[in-house]
């Protein structure tokens, strides 16, 4: 038995650290503009698993064979659905409550991702088990040297990737990536500039429910199953990631990611006990060594 | 002439009484069944529960979403004392005593869980705050599911029916003259002062880390003291009755009663427990009539939909932070 | 006789931006001190300082000769140091009464289990916090609204309950944090002589800061003016305010 800090498990890393780094980079822009964690965002990961799984039935009788096709508006169908699912708690839900103590949208995030998950698990075409999720794309292995990875985790790494390089750019180079900055550092300066607010925030949350979307996609395919509470464990191992990375920084989101989906493999290849609590133990020493995270600031309060 | 004022602590043990002879004599009469008894029983353990989460979310201020974390450890250890340890029945003379013990022990032990868990936490802002007791709800959580000498995931079956009626009742309120004497004395008013401005509160010489702790520690007993008597009725302790939603169930109920307000939690954990019976009666009725397959989750969904709409709507809830003029001790002159 | 409050070298850097540097300052017992100086200039984190919401980079502060630096808040307010806020801190949804009564509360002798059992001694203990809590709110003309909540109050008395809440903890040194802020000029000239008369009546020394040039120049008795962190001049008022560097302060170079 060689070491679990081998190749394979290295790789297995990578591959969960790209679902949660997905996942934990919604939670990240959401609290960075509206200092709101959004507890409902694991479900939008949830619904845009469902979508691809109804998506891909859709699609795959109209384009008969044509997978890359196919897999192509399944991703779009999954974050469709996590993006407009996410913009529509934010107006009805968080949005009433953006200048009340924040509890209560703390609260109301609890409810809205209750209603989520039980709304859809108690839906008959739904249903509360478990589902197995079709092989949008055929199944291969790969042999790099001594290790043999599915072609899933180069699927699931690299769509990530391409999606964080998008969103990279947007935030780096295009007015509204601008506005989203200006808006997080301070909310009433850029209103003062004659930024739309709400409009900003709302197209946030439109991205954050994409990826999340995205996650779920990926994360149905590899794994490959679905329920309506699947959102609930990565959400919070994502959200803890968040907050490793440092809460509110999107570099930080993604080292936070990887980091804990590494972690979490290591640790799990040791004992599965500890792999299922290495999260929160990260937590706990993150929230007592280094609240800001990783890379977060410290935020002084004006006292 | 001198008027006679009566003090209006024992309004409430009236009350009580009265209520307890009511709902005995009804039963013991025949006039109630067994069904109603044990719903009334549950939601003597909800306002438990409720009362003992309010003292840490709305006397004190402080988040915690891992309340029923502390109630599955009253659950377990008082479940593994009687059943696994002592190995009693109902008929076991002497058995009501270990029971007692066991409940007070499993009380305990959640109690000193909440001051580990507490301790380092509280030191964390409120969202933080929240995240974190939701981790550790979710361990505990798994520790039991782990752990095979209590059940693992088949949870720890065969718990004597110990709780009835009285015992529950007595419990309950013992349970709400503690808190209630609490909340309305000197240190009670510390506790609220950490509630409204943490900062001044410590700027007027409280230590408020001390009383943060200590609404914690205080909140977890009750809490491990409700987990045991719940699994000494329906004679089970599962890691599913433990986990961050059945948390979530007490918080819907303390917000819909009015966060602060001990009356508020009482009304709405009778009131919420009475819902949720109602609701599950009616989706199968309504499942029966339609033929069509309608699943227990709607009642949830009505639960989240309810906790929306007072976030929305009424964030005080019934009650506010008002009590009922039977739970307000009388002012010292 | 040794100085009630003695700061020695007492500097403080938020990461790289130094709020406070090198000040020192001896507060006699009995006197009321002000401290003056230009918005951000490092007043109020000196009086956080003071009152151990920060622990200061370098220093030392110094209370009755003892070594508070570094002491959490509340144990410097049993020590005897209070303060108020430049934005108000008031237990908004309790009465005015228990705003005052939870300033009491360090100072009673009632355990949990004898509030809990309601026993003879609390409720004892109760009464006479209850009698001398509103004995404070009649001397701060607030009697009125002890059964109010406080969020109801106006402006000008949630400023005077916020001061009586701080005579409440029974200090030696009240540290007022621009008291006089947003009142009209009647208020102010109350608010002058309620703190000449707490001076007297509690016998509590007192360190203002205050932006109010009336308040400071009539009821301060020496003066310390900082600006950026530092101490550009002090000592009595009429001399302070005719020194070069302080109007440059304020009013920049071609102002002086």
């Amino acid at each position: 038995m060689g070491s679990i800090f081998n190749a394979q498990q290295v790789v297995n890393g990578l591959q969960v650290g790209s679902i949660y780094a997905l996942i934990a980079l919604g939670y990240t822009m959401v609290y960075g503009i509206v200092r709101l964690i959004n507890f409902a965002h694991g479900d939008f990961y949830m619904l845009g698993a469902y979508a691809a799984y109804a998506a891909f039935f859709v699609f795959n009788s109209l384009f008969v064979g044509k997978t890359g096709l196919v897999a192509f508006f399944v991703l779009i169908a999954s974050m469709a659905a996590g993006g407009i699912i996410a913009m529509l708690a934010n107006r009805l839900a968080y949005r009433p409550l953006r200048y009340k103590p924040k509890l209560s949208s703390l609260i109301t995030a609890i409810g809205v991702s209750m209603f989520l998950e039980y709304f859809f698990s108690a839906l008959p075409i739904v249903g509360p088990s478990y589902r197995s999720f079709p092989d949008i794309i055929p199944r291969v292995n790969i042999n790099l040297g001594s290790a043999t990875i599915s072609n899933y985790v180069v699927i699931d790494i690299l769509v990530a990737a391409v999606l964080m390089i998008g969103l990279t750019l947007l935030v780096k180079k295009s007015t509204l990536g601008k506005a989203m900055r200006a808006v997080s550092q301070d909310k009433d300066a850029a209103r003062l500039m004659g930024i739309d607010i709400e409009k900003v925030i709302s197209f946030t949350f439109l991205i954050g429910g994409a990826f999340a979307g995205a996650a779920g996609l990926l994360a149905g395919m590899t794994y490959p199953r679905i329920v309506p509470y699947m959102g609930i464990q990565p959400g919070l191992k994502a959200f803890i990631a968040a907050v490793l990375g440092g809460i509110g920084n999107i570099p930080g989101a993604v080292l936070g990611a990887y980091i804990m989906g590494l972690a979490e493999t290591f640790a799990s290849a040791y004992n599965s006990l500890i792999g299922e609590g290495i999260a929160f133990a990260i937590l706990i020493l993150v929230l007592l060594i280094r609240p800001t995270g990783l890379l977060g600031e410290k935020i002084a309060d004006k006292i | 002439m001198a008027k006679i004022k009566l003090p209006k602590f024992p309004k409430f043990l009236m009350a009580a009484v009265v209520f307890y002879l009511v709902i005995q004599g009804l039963y013991t009469t025949g006039i109630m069944n067994g069904y109603l008894l044990h719903i009334i029983n549950q939601s003597l353990i909800y306002v438990i529960l409720a009362v003992s989460l309010n003292l840490i979310n709305g006397i004190t201020g402080q988040f915690s979403l891992g309340h029923m974390a502390f109630a599955g450890v009253g659950a377990y250890v008082s479940g593994t004392i009687t059943t696994l340890i002592f190995k009693i029945n109902p008929s076991t003379p002497g058995g009501i005593w270990i029971f007692i013990g066991a409940i007070l022990v499993g009380g305990l032990v959640a109690g000193v869980v909440g001051f580990l868990i507490g301790f380092p936490s509280l030191r964390l802002k409120g969202d933080y705050l929240a995240i974190v007791t939701m981790g550790f709800g979710e361990i505990i959580r798994t520790i039991f599911n782990n752990i095979d000498y209590v059940g693992g995931p088949r949870g720890l079956l065969g718990i004597p029916m110990y709780s009835n009626f009285t015992v529950i009742f007595i419990a309950t309120v013992l349970t709400v003259i503690i808190i209630r004497n609490l909340v309305q004395s000197s240190h009670g008013r510390a506790m609220l002062s950490i509630r409204e401005n943490e900062l001044a509160a410590e700027l007027v010489g409280i230590n408020t880390t001390k009383y943060k702790v200590l609404a914690f520690v205080i909140g977890a007993f009750f809490a491990g003291i409700a987990g045991g008597l719940f699994a000494h009725l329906l004679q089970l302790a599962h890691p599913t009755q433990f986990g961050f939603l059945k948390s979530t169930e007490v918080l819907i109920m303390i917000y819909v009663g009015g966060v602060g307000s001990l009356t508020g939690s009482i009304i709405a954990a009778f009131g919420l427990t009475f819902l949720s019976e109602g609701l599950r009666i009616g989706i199968r009725a309504l499942a029966d009539a339609t033929n069509l397959p309608i699943g227990g989750e709607w009642r949830m969904v009505v639960y989240a939909l309810l906790l929306i709409f007072i976030m929305l709507f009424r964030t005080e809830g019934i009650m506010g932070t008002k009590e009922s003029k039977l739970l307000k001790l009388e002012e010292v002159d | 006789m040794s100085a009630l409050l003695n700061i020695k070298g007492m500097s403080h850097y938020f990461g790289g931006l130094k709020a406070v540097s090198n000040f020192n300052y001896e507060v006699p017992s009995g006197v009321i001190y002000g401290l003056i100086g230009p918005n951000g200039s490092g007043k109020t984190t000196t009086f956080n300082l003071i009152t151990g919401i920060y622990t200061p980079t370098e220093g030392k502060i110094f209370f009755e000769d003892k070594d508070i630096t570094g002491q959490k808040p509340y144990k410097i307010v049993q020590a005897g140091i209070a303060r108020t806020f430049q934005n108000l801190r008031i237990f908004s949804s309790l009465t005015a009464l228990e705003n005052i009564k939870i300033a009491k509360h360090f100072s009673s002798k009632s355990s949990i289990a004898s509030s809990i059992l309601r026993l003879p001694s609390f409720l004892k203990e109760e009464k006479s916090t209850k009698r001398d809590s509103l004995e404070l709110l009649e001397l701060m003309h607030l009697a009125n609204r002890a059964d109010e909540a406080a969020k109801n109050l106006p402006y000008g008395e949630l400023r005077r309950l916020e001061i009586a809440r701080a005579l409440a903890t029974k200090p030696k040194l009240i540290l007022l944090d621009e008291p006089a802020a947003g009142m009209n000029p009647k208020e102010v000239d109350e608010l002058m002589n309620l703190i000449t008369r707490i001076r007297k009546e509690f016998n509590v020394t007192i360190f203002l800061i205050e932006h109010h040039m009336k308040v400071v120049m009539g009821i301060c008795e020496y003066i310390k003016v900082i600006d950026f962190g530092e101490t550009i001049a002090e000592g009595l008022p009429e001399v302070v305010a005719k020194d070069a560097k302080v109007l440059e302060a304020y009013l920049g170079k071609r102002g002086a």
